[in-house]
């Protein structure tokens, strides 16, 4: 009997002990940390990721703030014609005398704008279908998701080319379109995530407290399916940036003389330009690259950081 | 098994008619054709008559019917360029876009399984976060921005390869020359598919790697190379297979933008004069058969999926 306290006191004791001294130093930490501090503290850990948060930062902000920082009008003569890098510019002219370093400021402002606006409009779309069907299934979720498979089964940049064929190409028309385009996968992403947390008790619990749609869907559903929506809505628009370079490229996105990531390197289908003016066409082929594969990476470290179940 | 098939079978019949609805839309949205014959020269008597003629006074949706029987027919209709049938332009052009797309798709494969592999066997180590490093860089570059080095780098630099058609002009081509030819257009849309394909194989494998049969496996002590190469690998055909599936529309799509590049004679070039010239019932007719092809390919993976992983039933 005696052994067996005494077992049971050495037992509580080392649970004491270790509770005080390592444990609850942990938990402490973890516990004054607020969500958006976790999700940095993770964040910072992708070295790759934090460089390139800082890239797309100042890519940005040199697109944001273009009319101060362009030494010269984008849309004006201002040089000799396809004039190579050097003083006063700062990556050369092109074939009509337009300053390149200005244009390519120009160009990056138009290709993140299509690509924000056509992830926003692809997320709203894709996350409206995706609540409704989750939410609702039976018919309305049957027929929204055969819809998305139809829509999925055309292969994406040949929907997008004919639809640029039919609509007068421009900025807003290639807005539209990508954003009209994209969004099934963000439905069906959404559709998943409110399948499984209809099954969760917090919402059982919301539904006998009889509390309205609106609030079950708006305020309980969508904030705990908003983390893998990120995720997503960042390749998204990465992919929506590479298309619309790839449209514009081929002359069905926004058209001259606004310049585009894409209509930039057009010029680089003659030959001359290719092989003589390399000045032309390999700036706004790595900027693309560049803030691409930047927003990967931040997508990429955005889901481990927002992933509950990851470690850390 | 069999049930599960037919289902998915049955599930697909709904949306392929869906698809034909889709396309027939987009077709009417694009105008009509009497738009084409409309000039000064032609009287409105004649386009009328032309408007019987091809049934357009008719309701909406008697001419989709009429367009849907035709169709079961194999009749896609006439270009509204060359007036040969689509049906066979799109037959004279398949082959050589089916032969880019499958080496294609094999090469990515053969870059991609094994990296995919490698990387998630040695995860967290130096090659690891090179394969994975370059795996985006793979599925960032755009491809034409990447064919465009690859010319100005093997064509003009070097003077290796040739950078457009199929064969060389002037000569009947012979395996090689077209070999020559393919090397470009291969890698450029191998590479893009293999960046995505890499990250999906490496997670594949990684969350293969921690089942419990495999931790019994090494428990047993067969050694390293036995666990990997005849347990976890087996195991990890499953989503190869699925990998293949998501590639058949990504192919269709990438073809188009590459075989405009490199000028390669196939289906997407064919799409694209097409697309430029608004020829409506060729883009019609290529836009339905890929969705037909991507729908296929769907189907199959979904029945593969379940052969090789028994477990799948259908909810």
């Amino acid at each position: 009997m005696g052994k067996e306290k005494q077992i049971e006191k050495k037992f509580r004791k080392k649970k004491k002990y270790s509770v005080d001294t390592i444990d609850e130093g942990k938990k402490k930490d973890i516990v004054s940390e607020s969500y958006l501090q976790t999700v940095f503290r993770r964040f910072k850990r992708h070295k790759l990721a934090l460089i390139s948060l800082v890239i797309v930062v100042i890519l940005g902000l040199a697109a944001l703030f273009a009319p101060i920082i362009a030494p010269y009008d984008p849309n004006e003569m201002a040089g000799p014609f396809s004039g190579a890098p050097g003083k006063g510019f700062l990556l050369g002219t092109d074939q009509i005398g337009r300053d390149v370093f200005s244009r390519l400021l120009y160009a990056m402002r138009i290709s993140l704008l299509v690509g924000i606006m056509a992830t926003l409009i692809s997320t709203v779309i894709g996350v409206i279908l995706g609540l409704i069907a989750g939410y609702f299934g039976g018919v309305a979720d049957m027929l929204i998701m055969r819809f998305t498979d139809m829509v999925m089964s055309f292969p994406y940049i040949l929907l997008v080319l004919v639809a640029a064929a039919i609509f007068k190409p421009g900025l807003w028309s290639i807005i539209l379109i990508l954003g009209f385009v994209d969004w099934p996968g963000i439905a069906r992403l959404v559709r998943g995530n409110v399948l499984n947390l209809r099954e969760t008790n917090f919402i059982k619990g919301n539904l006998v407290a009889g509390m309205p749609l609106r609030h079950i869907l708006f305020s309980e559903i969508l904030p705990n399916t908003v983390a893998p929506i990120l995720v997503y809505a960042t390749s998204v628009l990465a992919l929506s940036m590479l298309d619309e370079a790839a449209l514009s490229f081929l002359g069905m996105g926004v058209q001259p003389p606004t310049a585009s990531l894409g209509n930039m390197l057009n010029g680089a289908e003659s030959l001359t330009v290719l092989t003589k003016q390399p000045w032309l066409w390999v700036p706004p082929g790595v900027v693309i690259v560049v803030l691409v594969m930047a927003i990967n990476f931040i997508g990429d470290a955005l889901r481990d950081a927002l992933d509950p179940n990851s470690k850390g | 098994m069999s049930k599960y098939i037919l289902k998915r079978i049955l599930i697909a019949i709904p949306v392929l008619i869906g698809i034909t609805i889709i396309d027939y839309a987009i077709m009417c949205l694009a105008g009509s054709p009497l738009e084409m014959l409309k000039g000064p020269r032609v009287s409105e008597a004649a386009v009328e008559a032309k408007k019987i003629a091809l049934g357009l006074d008719k309701p909406f949706y008697i001419q989709y019917f009429v367009w849907l029987g035709q169709l079961l027919h194999g009749n896609l209709g006439y270009s509204v360029k060359s007036y040969q049938p689509v049906s066979e332009m799109i037959k004279s052009h398949l082959g050589p876009t089916l032969l880019l797309m499958g080496v294609s798709l094999i090469v990515s494969l053969i870059m991609a399984v094994p990296a995919g592999i490698y990387s998630a066997i040695h995860q967290y180590s130096k090659g690891d976060y090179t394969v994975v490093t370059l795996s985006f860089l793979g599925s960032s570059i755009p491809g034409f921005f990447l064919s465009l080095l690859l010319i100005y780098l093997f064509t003009i630099k070097l003077g290796w390869l040739p950078s457009s058609g199929m064969t060389t002009l002037g000569t009947d081509g012979g395996f090689l020359d077209v070999v020559k030819h393919m090397i470009m257009p291969v890698l450029v849309l191998a590479t893009s598919m293999a960046g995505s394909n890499i990250r999906y194989i490496r997670s594949a494998v990684l969350e293969i790697l921690q089942q419990d049969y495999l931790r019994t496996a090494r428990a047993k002590g067969i050694g390293r190379f036995k666990v990997i190469y005849k347990h976890a690998l087996r195991n990890a055909l499953v989503p190869i297979v699925t990998v293949i599936g998501m590639e058949i529309p990504m192919l269709f799509g990438g073809a188009v933008i590459i075989e405009q590049v490199f000028s390669w004679p196939g289906l997407g070039l064919m799409t694209m004069s097409a697309i430029i010239s608004r020829d409506y019932p060729v883009i019609m007719g290529v836009c339905l058969l890929s969705a037909i092809v991507v729908l296929i390919a769907n189907l199959i993976t979904d029945i593969l999926y379940a052969l090789v992983d028994p477990t799948i039933t259908f909810e």
